[in-house]
């Protein structure tokens, strides 16, 4: 137990001391640079230091303490980029669900049907091939087909469908793996036990396959998190980081500062998103008893 | 009731083979084919307690799989208490208990016990009961919430034979149980086993390449050769039910060791000692 307590305080204090570091980078570079960077025949290879190019750290923070607007009633930036990472957090996860499900009912069929496993998953791994930007026009044309009764597709709805389609992915790899990793020994007592195969699912592929399903879901929420952030842009989806990350941007050479506040919080949201798997880990740690190495 | 019904196990005429073709184990015929068992019989009788020991490779497994209906015969017949070994499987009158426990990591020591009644959807109060009972019989009653990996290989082996037991079974089938453990470990184990059996009633077939251990435990020790494995010799020991640590110095006790041993190593002396039936 105190060894575990002592491995994760070092994790800690080296993932502070890697962030120090780059910040120190930073500031170093800015500070001796040339302030007109450093290229070869006329492309830039080492950027420009000037204040719109790069912004001293402590003008990030500050300008995410300040209003957006000159406006009276502007929200702080850091609120609306806040708000920004909740909105798009709950795509992502709504995103995550959708792809556990398909990516374990996938390891199921997988696992039930040899044949399946070498029908489906070169197809598994070629789906992963096709670049987002080509599918979230699809995936918004298809949905806007999509109305029954008051029900009507909406753009987060899209940039959810999205979201799954990486997040699947890992997850269908991971199960796949869990599910085949009891060893003879343990599928022969259950055989033995004369059990069907929900029965084995349940009392012995599912609960061996917690050590491989966790990696492949923290994978997974990475994944739906770029997969929300993405489609937010290329689908011009409102209310998420994605959006906020390109607004932000355009203001350009005029609030040089401000750009980087979505990129932090979508920089947050992954690691919120990885705090929560490891939640569940927590929760689930009766099952990582001789966890699987990888 | 036919009179085979009154045989725990009855093989008869039981020869497995196993295509070689991909297996890196050991070939024995030019194609590469394995006769595992050739020609097998046996019988063993409700509450008797039955070793196989033979040099490895010799089929012991195999034997006890076919039992067990993990592996079917290639020729031959298996029945149990009168059945099909399948049938005998879906009733689940037999418990199996392995070299490695094969315990379930997450489930604690309790909950492993458990795993058969809760699969077949035994009553919770039930359930709760036997489990008790089955820690006390192994002793290992203040480890129910302990997982697995907190417990020494022996106590571990006990949880597995706990769990063997828990559906009370009037057959026990043991490949090895012991193997992985010390000498002081495996002889108290061997006493807690024949108290076990003796208090249960249940026949056994037990796997071993130990001839003190098959000795100690057994009414008759199953001797057989490999390659093809076949039955050499069943040499009945039956050194009574009371079969305290004194047991392992008393006279008889050599004399089915040496008996036994004769019978492995093939040797001429083997028909002249005492109680040696030949097969
Ligand atoms: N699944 C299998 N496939 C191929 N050969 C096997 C298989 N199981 C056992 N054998 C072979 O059958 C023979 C008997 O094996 P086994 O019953 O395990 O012996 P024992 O338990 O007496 O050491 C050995 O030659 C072994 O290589
Ligand atoms: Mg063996």
């Amino acid at each position: 137990m105190r060894r575990t307590a002592g491995k994760r305080a070092r994790a800690i204090a080296l993932g502070t001391a890697g962030v120090l570091l780059l910040a120190l980078a930073w500031e170093l570079y800015k500070s001796f640079g040339p302030l007109a960077g450093w290229g070869v025949g006329g492309v830039l290879l080492l950027p420009r230091t000037d204040d719109i190019s790069m912004p001293h750290l402590g003008a990030m923070l500050a300008r995410t303490a300040e209003p957006l607007t000159s406006a009276a009633d502007s929200q702080p930036v850091w609120l609306i980029v806040l708000l920004g990472c909740v909105s798009s957090l709950g795509t992502a996860f709504l995103g995550l669900l959708i792809g556990a499900v398909v990516g374990i009912g996938l390891a199921l069929v997988m696992l039930r049907f040899r044949v399946a496993e070498a029908a489906v998953l070169p197809w598994l791994v070629l789906s992963q091939t096709v670049p987002l930007i080509a599918l979230a026009p699809l995936v918004v044309t298809w949905g806007g087909q999509l109305q029954f009764g008051s029900f009507s597709w909406q753009r987060w709805m899209s940039v959810a469908v999205i979201a799954s389609y990486l997040a699947f992915f890992p997850v269908a790899i991971g199960a796949l793996r869990g599910f085949q990793s009891p060893e003879v020994a343990h599928t022969e007592l259950m055989h033995s036990y004369a059990v069907g195969w929900w029965k084995t699912l349940f009392y012995l592929r599912l609960p061996a396959s917690v050590p491989y399903l966790l990696p492949a879901m923290r994978l997974g929420a990475a994944s739906a998190i770029i997969g929300t952030v993405v489609a937010e842009v290329s689908t011009g989806t409102e209310g998420g980081i994605g959006r906020l990350i390109i607004e932000f941007a355009q203001s350009g050479s005029s609030d040089p500062a401000k750009a980087y506040s979505p990129i932090a919080g979508a920089v947050l949201m992954g690691l919120a998103a990885a705090g929560i798997v490891s939640i569940m880990g927590l929760a689930l740690s009766r099952y990582r008893r001789n966890e699987a190495q990888s | 009731m036919t009179d085979s019904s009154q045989h725990a196990v009855e093989i008869v005429g039981v020869t497995k083979t196993f295509a070689g073709t991909g297996s890196k184990r050991a070939k024995s015929q030019g194609d590469g084919t394995v006769v595992a068992l050739d020609d097998v019989s046996l019988t063993v009788s409700p509450g008797e307690f039955v070793s196989l020991i033979g040099p490895s490779g010799c089929g012991k497994s195999t034997l006890l799989r076919l039992i067990g209906d993990l592996d079917e015969p290639t020729a031959g017949t298996v029945s149990v208490f009168g059945k099909t070994a399948r049938q005998a499987r879906i009733d689940q009158d037999y418990g199996i208990a392995f070299q490695s426990a094969g315990l379930l990591p997450w489930r604690s020591v309790a909950a492993n016990i458990e795993l058969p009644l809760a699969l077949h959807r035994f009553g919770a109060r039930e359930r709760r009961d036997r489990v008790a009972e089955l820690l006390s019989l192994v002793g290992l009653s203040d480890f129910g919430d302990k997982y697995p990996e907190q417990l020494s290989g022996g106590m571990q082996q006990r949880v597995a034979i706990a769990r063997s037991l828990a559906e009370k079974p009037r057959l026990l089938l043991m490949d090895e149980p012991f193997g992985a453990l010390d000498e002081m470990t495996r002889e108290r184990m061997q006493s807690e086993l024949v108290r076990i059996c003796a208090e249960t009633g249940a026949a056994v077939v037990f796997v071993t390449h130990s001839i003190p251990e098959a000795v100690f435990l057994s009414d008759r020790v199953v001797v057989m050769s490999p390659r093809p494995g076949r039955i050499r010799e069943i040499v009945p020991v039956a050194l009574g039910d009371d079969r305290g640590e004194l047991l392992r110095e008393d006279s008889r006790f050599f004399a089915g060791v040496t008996a036994v041993r004769e019978a492995l190593h093939g040797a001429p002396a083997a028909s002249a000692v005492r109680g040696v039936e030949s097969r």
